[in-house]
């Protein structure tokens, strides 16, 4: 578990349009990765490059490298429905299962994956819902639907269903923008305790949240509308808010920005 | 907003009772549609009943075991076993074939196939619908009837022991199976829209939850679109169900009706209650056009509980049906 992941010259189109251009980076194992960032600068769309949901998009492509540990994501050989099992992702929206039960929807990528024997299935639920602090709150109800829970509730049953494959690493896609401050504080907590498994990964607006949840922090900007996003800078997290390198991720999170 | 600053300007106080007014004939209008509507039902299934009961009191035979339908003899005597078996049976065959079918092109037209090909085709579907069903009969009669025999024969040499794949008589296959094929197109195009447009509506974050955990398209569709679809499909086939259960003049062209109850789907004949009435009713005397209203009304309650059982089944699963995510 926990891979370290290496980009290099991976541009992203949607059509003819190029969304991302010539992004590298490396990203270290049992850590915290936050992409910030201006809207439309790309950085969805490079998440979701990390494993290969963006061509799921029609027309979507992808051209560059991504390794996971020494595996290029990329390769003619590689299925992408295998990459997807092996790399796990939280949409900005909770997105749990509605036709599902909460216990359901917490096995749904094991079902996908074959596994059938009930004493499993009941292991893998109650370590996922208790790694996702969700266990003490739906406990007594797992047969209840999924979409009958809070909001937050909903996110953390996501999360619990993504780390229920034990995936390599944790793809985060906006996960607290649609959650009020509690539930959003639950979540960055859950992040902390996650980072000692997985290699994580999170696209955020909020740069305050940035602060407190990552180790590392990636700024993407675009040189203007219809022009391709682009890595500025990744460094320390530390750093990146004190004392950045480049003068526009310094005028970004100070709000000089536009 | 619910209370409202006396200082409001004389102005908006109008409009607001302008509304009012509005509302008033509008709801009014809703509810007058509605009260018409159970007059309406309750005229109908009121007439069916006084008619019907005055053919059953005239009835000699037993409505629910004579196999005959000889209402205006002297001693009339009428029933209904062959009906309900031939309406049923036909229907049920219609629907095995239809409901998978229909869910495959609806798949087809709203995950599968590309934009460009996926519009004109469900186009194609839709026009499908808009054939008369006379279109259908003729041919029915005229084309799909000629072709059967090999068909027939294949399913009684390999799946006659099964009892109703068994042919027992030679003869045009102007039977229950052919009309249930039939039916299975008429009703094809009504289910695929149905289905198809509720297929559409599975939101596009359902999918992508199930693709990001490593579903292929065929898994994405059994985890998210299917359930999410189900009450869309039984609905779907309801509305089929109705239209294969009412079918009236392509099955009068198609059968070979005769007053025997058989299971023998491959015999021909059979009847069902819609084709029986469209044959008997222009030659019917009084006491005859009794006994078909009469039949009428059990087809008129069989459909009620067809419907009622699909909504229950609807219903029991209500919560899981993502109206509420």
């Amino acid at each position: 578990m926990a891979k370290r992941i290496d980009v290099s010259g991976l541009s992203a189109f949607y059509g003819t349009t190029k969304a991302i251009e010539d992004i590298s980076m490396s990203i270290e194992p049992r850590s915290v990765t936050a992409f910030i960032g201006p809207s439309g600068c790309g950085k969805s769309t490079f998440l979701r490059t990390l494993n290969r949901m963006h061509e799921v998009i029609p027309n979507a492509r992808v051209e560059g490298k991504v390794l996971l540990d020494d595996e290029n994501l990329y390769a003619a050989n590689v299925d992408p429905v295998a990459v997807r099992r092996s790399i796990g992702m939280v949409f900005q929206r909770p997105n749990p299962f509605p036709t599902m039960s909460i216990y359901d929807n917490v096995i749904a990528g094991l079902r996908l994956a074959g596994v059938k024997k009930k004493s499993v299935l009941d292991d893998v639920v109650e370590r996922s819902l208790k790694g996702a602090n969700l266990w003490n709150e739906v406990h007594t109800r797992l047969n209840k639907p999924g979409a009958g829970l809070s909001g937050g509730q909903q996110q953390r049953l996501c999360i619990a269903r993504a780390i229920a494959v034990e995936p390599e690493v944790l793809l985060m896609d906006e996960p607290c923008s649609a959650l009020d401050p509690i539930s959003t504080l639950a979540i960055e907590d859950l992040i902390g305790e996650l980072k000692s498994q997985f290699t994580i990964v999170i696209v955020t607006h909020n740069m305050q949240q940035a602060a407190r949840v990552s180790d590392r922090t990636a700024f993407f900007n675009l040189a203007g509308v219809g022009q391709p996003g682009k890595l500025i800078e990744l460094d320390d997290t530390q750093r990146i808010f004190s004392n950045p390198s480049v003068q526009a991720t310094e005028d970004y999170i100070s709000g000089r920005f536009g | 907003m619910t209370s409202s600053s006396p200082a409001a300007p004389q102005g908006r106080e109008r409009r607001t009772r302008d509304s009012r007014v509005g509302d008033k004939i509008f709801m009014n209008l809703a509810r007058g549609s509605g009260i018409l509507l159970l007059v309406i039902m309750a005229a109908i299934a009121g007439f069916l009943a006084w008619r019907s009961g005055l053919a059953l009191s005239n009835n000699q035979g037993n409505f629910l075991t004579t196999f005959e339908w000889a209402p205006d003899a002297p001693k009339p005597v009428f029933g209904i076993p062959v009906l309900v078996v031939g309406t049923i049976v036909s229907a049920v065959i219609a629907m095995a074939i239809a409901v998978p079918v229909a869910i495959g092109i609806a798949l087809f037209i709203s995950h599968y196939a590309p934009r460009r090909i996926a519009q004109p085709f469900a186009y194609l579907v839709d026009l499908l619908a808009a054939v008369p069903s006379i279109v259908y009969g003729l041919w029915g009669a005229l084309f799909l009837v000629p072709h059967m025999d090999g068909l027939t024969s294949w399913l009684n040499e390999y799946l006659g022991w099964t009892y109703i794949f068994d042919q027992t008589k030679s003869g045009t296959p102007r039977n229950l199976f052919t009309v249930g094929i039939l039916l299975a197109i008429m009703v094809l195009p009504i289910i695929t829209a149905v289905t198809r447009e509720v297929f559409r509506q599975v939101p596009r974050m359902h999918e992508e939850a199930a693709l990001a955990l490593g579903a292929t398209r065929w898994e994405m569709i059994r985890t998210a679109v299917l359930p999410f679809g189900r009450p869309g499909i039984i609905s779907a086939s309801m509305l089929g169900l109705g239209r294969a259960l009412g079918e009236t003049i392509a099955v009068a062209v198609v059968l070979s009706s005769s007053n025997v109850l058989s299971l023998h789907i491959l015999d021909a004949g059979g009847g069902t209650f819609a084709q029986n009435i469209a044959l008997k009713f222009a030659e019917a005397g009084d006491s005859g056009r009794n006994a078909l209203m009469a039949s009428g009304l059990v087809l008129f309650v069989i459909t009620l509980l067809v419907n009622g059982a699909a909504r229950l089944i609807i219903a029991r699963r209500k919560e899981y049906s993502g109206a509420n995510a």
